[in-house]
């Protein structure tokens, strides 16, 4: 009998009903009284000097404000990068400055060179047409490879495009040695292609300042609201944090691209005080494709060697990493910490390295997007393995298995320590879903109609809620990256519970009443989630990672248990019994062995109206504040499959079959859960088939709508009858109090290579000599593996 | 500036709109209905559907202007009189046929639409009909569920998990 409230149940999502009826709270339907409208004049060059910047003419325009150029942030703070990687000869990597408008030169298309604010969007976009710019066009650096052998730099003062080259895991000599003795090794060259993020609603700031107390308040779509006061406050604007509120409300998806701080967000507050009035920015489409921070684009070269029995016996990568112009907020930390620590994959491989060259170019600067790393790490580590067990004619599960990891905990040799797992399970899992055992007669049947059938299979784990603070302050974070939670009782029971994770999608103001009504056994109803505002919370990391829960929901957990302490003082005092006889349950405070009781509202009133109460002990009041810093991350795991069917006469390739299985140790909310999952997976299965973020060699920006840039419709992905996604094998995290590991990632990270590995076996089956195919594996493409 | 007048979620409006005033910009800006949203500049993305004359219609390719005289309904006016969740708004809640919320509005319109036009629709025609609704959280999955069970189809077999 599934639950009906609490932790494991499916409740139904009380966000809904506001989302349903159009009254959701988006940044773009806040609207400041007597506002202004900003719109950005931006590089349609992808490198150039700029000689001049003529606004006279513009100035002049019906409605204008004021217009800003890079010269008037002469003075004022760059975009701050928050992750410094120190490269493999032991230098911090080369950090270039990241005006919020662009000063001297434009670095890629898009690049903000003036902004127009304007009494309306119509009035600010005539003017900026009026602009008049004088630049000189500079050669494009596009390719990395080309960019590191020299040539156009893209920061004059840097020594190089290259920003950092780093190195990590086992000892060179080692790995070398393995290879030596290696009885094969199997290479693959591999591209992890550039992606848009695109969640549904564009970016927007608004920025409204009080002269009455020298207060600026930027409302903005941001997944962290708490970092970007931290970061537009301390490091950009000099704004004090008790000056400075950021308000993120209902945000329209993330995905990454809205963790970091943009330009935008820092003009529209700074403008708002220069002019003395709210300014409005709201981006368009093709805006976000050319400014939203975008995200992967590795080039990649794996090496995986392995004995005579089979067993892996090293990995050794070499990647370039597009970094784009600037250093975007957590980018550096993307091909590093994110990337390198998880390509041990579930496997026992006794010898790792991993090298990362992270490399300017002109364009729009890459950063975490889904996964970040993570999916570039199992791509790799997957396709290999999966051309070696075709390079040695082996079953690719049963090469797998026989290579995982089976002890826990694991220290890898990338650093991390896996807490808890069971690969073998969710393998299990996988392999009943998909139906293995019947695969060859369905590629007959396929066969039959002249098509060929591939199955296609994947393992993958990831290091979510990150992350241990002081692990990551010696691995370059510029932040902690614990969470914080307050719950306010109030007097008549109900609770307020303020947390510093950020809701854009995941359902968090369902999700986390449900622990804590399970905790003092009394209705979710009575329990309401406040977040978003950096005012009415105490502090927060915000959500990403797949860490709300188990970072924030462990700091919540943690207040939760100091409220109960509390309480159970109070009904000691009420009972007139023993702190250590009372219990809670149902929401009822009872003293052990008698059928003396306090329900919880007597007890929460208690607190507020102390009449009769034990005031010489403890302080009236009702709410605890705790902040988590979690133990280690958290690993969860799964096995993916798919099947394809390939028309051998256009390439086309049909997605027939999707599974998935995964371990995310507890899981709160069911229902949301297997969400996450559905939309990570028609992520990954987008960024296999159809996702292309395209620059032409010029520094061009092909794809820069929604003709240009292919995002997977619902035709795309396959029919419900032939889809599961499953998390019944659950390894709780053994680290923190709820033994939950995090979802939000998952299917982004496994879909890409087991469906590109379906592909690849299909065209196996055809008779093909075909490797590997580069995402997206387009129709082209695949045809001319085919006939290349 | 010309004077348009039309019936929105069954109560006349009328108001003074400039020529190239967008549809979308009058019903967020000048009715403040801010359920319709934009999500992409180039008429692909159905953020934006609305009804006008009973048909779905992306609202962001249309003049206010155009509407002079139409009966025209929004997310806003969907729900029950007795403001419960309609059939459709139901069905997406219980079937969690959304996560941010942004794409919902024109997602409900649509189905609304799908529907009204063809009341039992298959799985493929479901999928085929939302070619002109990008959903970037869900991946379609419980959205596809949610307008079938709103059809009145029993969907419970067809589970994901
Ligand atoms: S906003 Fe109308 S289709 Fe995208
Ligand atoms: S629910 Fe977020 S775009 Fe559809």
């Amino acid at each position: 009998m599934p639950k009906d409230q609490g932790i494991g149940a499916s409740t139904k999502r009380r966000e809904d009903v506001r989302f349903l009826t159009g009254a959701g709270n988006y940044t773009d339907d806040i609207n400041v009284h007597g506002q202004a409208y900003v719109h950005f004049l931006r590089s349609d060059v992808a490198h150039g000097t700029i000689n001049g910047i003529n606004t006279s003419a513009a100035e002049g325009m019906p409605g204008v404000v004021r217009i800003f150029t890079g010269a008037d942030f002469e003075g004022v703070g760059g975009l701050p990068c928050g992750w410094q990687v120190t490269d493999k000869n032991g230098e911090p990597m080369q950090e270039p400055a990241h005006p919020v408008l662009a000063q001297g030169k434009v670095r890629h298309v898009g690049d903000p060179i003036a902004a127009v604010v304007a009494d309306s969007l119509e009035e600010a976009r005539n003017a900026a047409e009026a602009i008049e710019l004088d630049i000189t066009e500079l050669d494009p650096v596009v390719d990395m490879k080309a960019a590191v052998a020299g040539g156009a730099k893209v920061h004059d003062d840097l020594s190089s495009n290259l920003c950092y080259d780093w190195q990590f895991g086992s000892e060179t000599e080692a790995v070398e040695k393995a290879f030596a003795e290696a009885a094969h090794v199997t290479t693959l060259e591999l591209v992890n292609q550039r992606m848009v993020a695109n969640p549904m609603e564009p970016r927007v700031a608004v920025g409204d300042y009080s002269r009455a107390n020298d207060e600026s308040t930027l409302y903005t779509t941001s997944q962290n609201p708490h970092v970007i006061r931290l970061l537009m406050g301390a490091f950009v604007l000099g704004i004090p944090e008790h000056k400075l509120r950021v308000v993120a409300p209902d945000v329209g998806g993330g995905f990454g691209t809205k963790i970091f701080h943009y330009a935008e967000e820092a003009f529209c507050t700074f403008a708002a005080k220069a002019c003395n009035r709210a300014v409005k920015w709201t981006a368009s489409r093709s805006e976000a494709f050319m400014s939203d921070a975008h995200g992967r684009d590795h080039v990649t070269t794996i090496k995986l060697a392995l004995d005579k029995d089979n067993n892996f016996t090293a990995v050794h990568t070499d990647t370039y990493a597009n970094m784009g112009a600037y250093l975007s907020t957590f980018a550096p930390s993307v091909p590093t910490w994110l990337h390198g620590t998880l390509m041990a994959g579930n496997y026992k491989t006794p010898n790792v390295q991993v090298n990362v060259k992270a490399v300017f170019t002109t364009t729009v600067p890459v950063d975490a997007y889904r996964g970040a790393g993570r999916p570039e790490a199992t791509f790799q580590l997957e396709r290999v393995i999966d051309k070696a067990a075709r390079e040695l004619g082996l079953d690719p599960i049963a090469l797998r298995r026989q290579n995982f990891v089976t002890q826990f905990p694991y220290a890898t040799p990338v650093a991390v320590e896996y807490d808890t797992g069971d690969y073998h399970a969710t393998m299990d899992k996988m392999e009943e879903l998909i139906d293995v055992k019947g695969f060859a007669a369905r590629r007959a049947e396929s066969e039959k109609r002249g098509k060929l059938r591939g199955l296609g299979i994947n393992c993958f784990i990831e290091a979510c809620g990150i992350a241990p603070s002081n692990l990551v302050g010696q691995l370059g974070a510029r932040a902690g990256l614990y969470d914080a939670a307050t719950v306010r009782v109030n007097a008549t029971g109900s609770i307020s519970v303020m947390v510093g994770a950020h809701s854009h999608g995941q359902g968090h103001e369902t999700a986390f009443p449900q622990v804590v009504a399970e905790m003092l056994g009394i209705d979710e109803n009575m329990i309401d989630i406040v977040h978003g505002d950096s005012s009415k919370i105490p502090f927060g990391m915000g959500t990403y990672g797949s860490r709300s829960i188990a970072v924030c929901g462990s700091a919540m957990v943690r207040a939760t248990e100091k409220i109960i302490n509390k309480a159970k003082k109070i009904a000691s005092h009420l009972l007139e019994a023993s702190e250590a006889d009372i219990e809670l349950k149902d929401g009822q405070f009872s003293v052990a062995g008698t059928d003396k009781s306090v329900a919880w509202g007597d007890v929460t009133l208690a607190a507020y109206v102390p009449h009769n109460y034990p005031l010489e002990d403890i302080e009236p009041g009702l709410e605890e504040t705790a902040f988590y810093d979690p133990a280690n991350f958290t690993y969860p795991a799964g096995a993916y499959a798919c099947e394809v069917e390939v028309d051998p006469d256009t390439g086309a390739v049909d997605l027939v079959a999707f599974v998935s299985a995964d371990d995310f140790g507890n899981v709160i909310n069911p229902m949301i859960v297997e969400g996450q999952v559905h939309g990570g997976i028609a992520q990954g299965i987008g960024q296999a088939l159809l996702e292309n973020c395209a620059y032409d060699e010029n520094g061009q920006l092909l794809s820069a709508s929604y003709m240009d840039y292919a995002m997977p419709r619902a035709d795309d992905l396959p029919n419900m009858a032939n889809y599961r996604v499953d998390h019944s094998c659950q390894t709780p995290c053994t680290h923190n109090p709820l033994g939950v590991k995090g979802c939000g990632e998952a299917g982004a990270i496994g879909s890409p290579p087991t469906v590109i590995n379906a592909i690849v076996d299909a065209l196996q089956s055809g008779g093909h000599k075909v490797d590997h195919i580069d995402m997206p594996a387009t129709p082209q493409r695949v045809w001319e593996a085919m006939n290349g | 500036m010309a004077e348009v007048t039309m019936t929105v979620n069954g109560k006349s409006v009328t108001k003074s709109v400039k020529g190239n005033t967008l549809m979308t910009d009058f019903l967020r800006e000048e009715l403040r209905l801010t359920g319709t949203h934009v999500g992409c500049d180039t008429s692909q993305c159905g953020a934006c559907v609305i009804h006008v004359n009973g048909q779905a219609v992306k609202s962001c390719t249309m003049f206010a202007a155009e509407a002079d005289g139409a009966e025209v309904a929004t997310i806003e006016g969907q729900a029950n009189a007795d403001g419960s969740l309609s059939v459709i708004q139901a069905a997406f809640q219980e079937h969690h046929g959304l996560q941010c919320g942004f794409c919902t509005p024109g997602m409900v319109m649509s189905a609304a639409a799908l529907l009204k036009e063809n009341p039992k629709p298959t799985e493929a025609e479901v999928r085929d009909y939302l070619e002109g609704n990008i959903c970037r959280c869900t991946g379609y999955h419980n959205i596809v569920k949610a307008i079938m069970a709103a059809s009145g189809q029993d969907v419970s077999s067809i589970a994901a998990e």
